[in-house]
């Protein structure tokens, strides 16, 4: 059996009593790209810290490619590499006298062919001799990521790493995500936008309130809690909706020619088009959509419990 | 342990780097960080020395300048070892960057002594060019030199621990500057550095043996020119406890990320 790349198991913190994380256990595969997603305060930056090691563990163990990481950290710490949400700089130094001290910091020498890609792929390559104060946000994050990666980490955690970025950053970044992912690095992501996990996840675990809600593929998870809106174009107008479609939610528009609904699951469109032939209603023409991850994480994070509830 | 996965380790290096990154921290802004203490220092001088001094002696054998500038080489080393470790590691934690720190494999004693090392290396300079500035006011015995040099470290190892102790348990700058202007000063300037105990009445003699202080200036000057209010012993092993009990204090507060980790 592989070694996970990462695994939590019952893992707890508290803040002055009051409990961010209550006893989540979850695992992620070498080379997977992981998304963890959640409202703001569901202790998704509380369990990312405790895995980097910013945060003492409350409870619970996390082994990183099969290392404990409280007893083995000098080994955990050089295998993970972390971009912190929030913008961590020392105005003292340039780009380049800090990324050489952080190379120092985890122990090796700047690989220089590594440090120039990274420079060259995150555009970093004109302001390498500007002090950090004078740098604008987007560079700031940039140099993060760089920062991060330097030391060439088998698990890179992105916390929240396209906050408040231009377009441009964000698909450079994802790109190159992408890129040192399909070369062996293992991605843990957080993001608020729901659009990027849902194309860049393989897997995507939900919190809320400190727990683990839903864990599953991507694909499955839309597939399975996504819902699918429909607009039905009548050929003839109708002047009311039979009991039946009205018992799907559906709603009569456009001068009783056009029929809004929400498929509810786990009707098909099929099971639509079989209903409204059943009542003589014919079609010229349908629309769908299906709803993105964005509409699943809404629906789920609205029916949890404040107190939790299992898993998914 | 390591890794295969991993690029070659290098297990000294998270010191060095963290060190050499103090030192640089420092001369990046050395107007700041030695140019105005040295400046302080001399403008003491000056008038201990060239002006007020002429018209004091103190300690029989010894001119008023001899007789100060052990102290103030003394209060060079000590409030720039603190001032250096106190500033820097409060600056990392109230800043927030002090987690591009906690997320490597630094150990908590190679934390420890980066940040007092580059903190000595400070101090000493400090001390260094104010003894060479006092070569133009008088010149000194040297009466036990290994005990000048032993004296000068053990003082600037001891505040380096305070500077970091300081750095952990202050929430604001104020209250940074609270452990400097209400605690550090009034120690320094009551404890020897312008005046020997010997000259005080009974009481706030007997007072001033409670300065930790004291025990560092006097045992400082004893070695330079062979007098002191104490044996240079009591004044030695005084020292030495003092920089080990406050080391164990900051040992403990970074092995445990004591208000550096949630």
């Amino acid at each position: 059996m592989t070694t996970p790349a990462l695994a939590i198991l019952d893992l707890n913190k508290q803040y002055d009593g009051q409990p961010a994380v209550k006893g989540i256990s979850f695992s992620i595969t070498p080379g997977e790209i992981f998304g963890l997603l959640g409202p703001n305060g569901a202790g998704k930056s509380t369990t990312i810290n405790m895995i980097a090691g910013v945060t003492r563990i409350g409870g619970g163990h996390i082994e990183v490619f099969g290392y404990d990481n409280r007893r083995d950290y000098r080994t955990t710490r050089r295998l993970v590499g972390v971009m912190h949400q929030e913008v961590v700089i020392d105005n003292f130094f340039t780009i380049d006298q800090t990324l050489k001290f952080h190379a120092g910091y985890y122990g090796v020498r700047v690989d220089p062919v590594w440090r120039q890609r990274l420079i060259e792929r995150l555009g970093l390559g004109p302001h390498l001799h500007k002090v950090m104060i004078k740098l604008s946000g987007g560079l700031k994050r940039r140099f993060m990521i760089a920062k991060a990666m330097l030391h060439k980490p088998k698990l890179l955690i992105l916390d929240e790493p396209t906050a408040g970025v231009d377009v441009e950053l964000r698909h450079t970044l994802w790109e190159f995500v992408r890129e040192i992912n399909r070369e062996g690095t293992t991605i843990l992501l957080t993001t608020h936008y729901l659009e990027e996990a849902e194309q860049m996840c393989d897997r995507i675990a939900i919190m809320h309130h400190g727990e683990l809600i839903a864990l599953e593929a991507t694909g499955a998870l839309v597939e399975r809690l996504g819902t699918r809106g429909v607009i039905v174009h009548l050929r003839e107008p109708a002047s009311s909706l039979p009991a039946e479609l009205l018992a799907w939610g559906a709603q009569l528009d456009g001068g009783g020619s056009t029929v809004r609904l929400t498929l509810p699951p786990p009707q098909t469109t099929g099971d639509l088009l079989d209903l409204l032939g059943r009542l003589e209603m014919p079609v010229a023409d349908l629309e769908t959509k299906r709803a993105g991850l964005e509409e699943v994480f809404l629906q789920i994070t609205k029916d949890a419990p404040a107190n939790g509830g299992e898993p998914g | 342990m390591s890794d295969p996965r991993l690029p070659e380790f290098i297990p000294w290096l998270p010191f060095y780097t963290l060190f050499q990154k103090e030192v640089r921290r420092f001369l990046r802004v050395a107007s700041q960080t030695l140019v105005t203490p040295v400046i302080t220092a001399a403008l003491y001088l000056f008038i201990f020395g060239a002006t007020l001094g002429t018209r004091i002696s103190v300690l029989e054998g010894f001119s008023y300048a001899q007789f100060v500038i052990p102290g103030l080489i003394l209060m060079g080393v000590i409030n720039n070892s603190f001032s250096n470790a106190a500033s820097s590691l409060f600056m990392s934690r109230y800043l927030g960057n002090i987690v591009d720190l906690l997320v490597t494999p630094l150990t908590p004693a190679q934390f420890i002594m980066a940040y007092t090392l580059a903190a000595m290396l400070r101090g000493l300079s400090v001390g260094v060019v104010v003894w060479l500035i006092s070569l133009f006011f008088a010149t000194l015995p040297w009466a036990h030199p290994l005990l000048v040099v032993a004296m000068a470290v053990l003082a600037s190892f001891l505040f380096a621990q305070f500077g970091i102790i300081t750095a952990i348990y202050a929430n604001s700058f104020d209250s940074l500057a609270m452990y400097t202007n209400f605690i550090l000063l009034p120690l320094i300037y009551l404890g020897g550095v312008f005046y020997p105990i010997s000259i005080l009445p009974p009481a706030w003699a007997g007072l001033s043996h409670l300065n930790p202080l004291f025990y560092l200036i006097d045992g400082f000057r004893h070695a330079l020119l062979g007098q002191g209010d104490l044996s240079f012993t009591t004044a030695f092993a005084v020292s030495i406890l003092m920089a080990l009990a406050l080391f164990a204090w900051a040992a403990i507060l970074i092995g445990r990320s004591y208000r550096l980790r949630t």
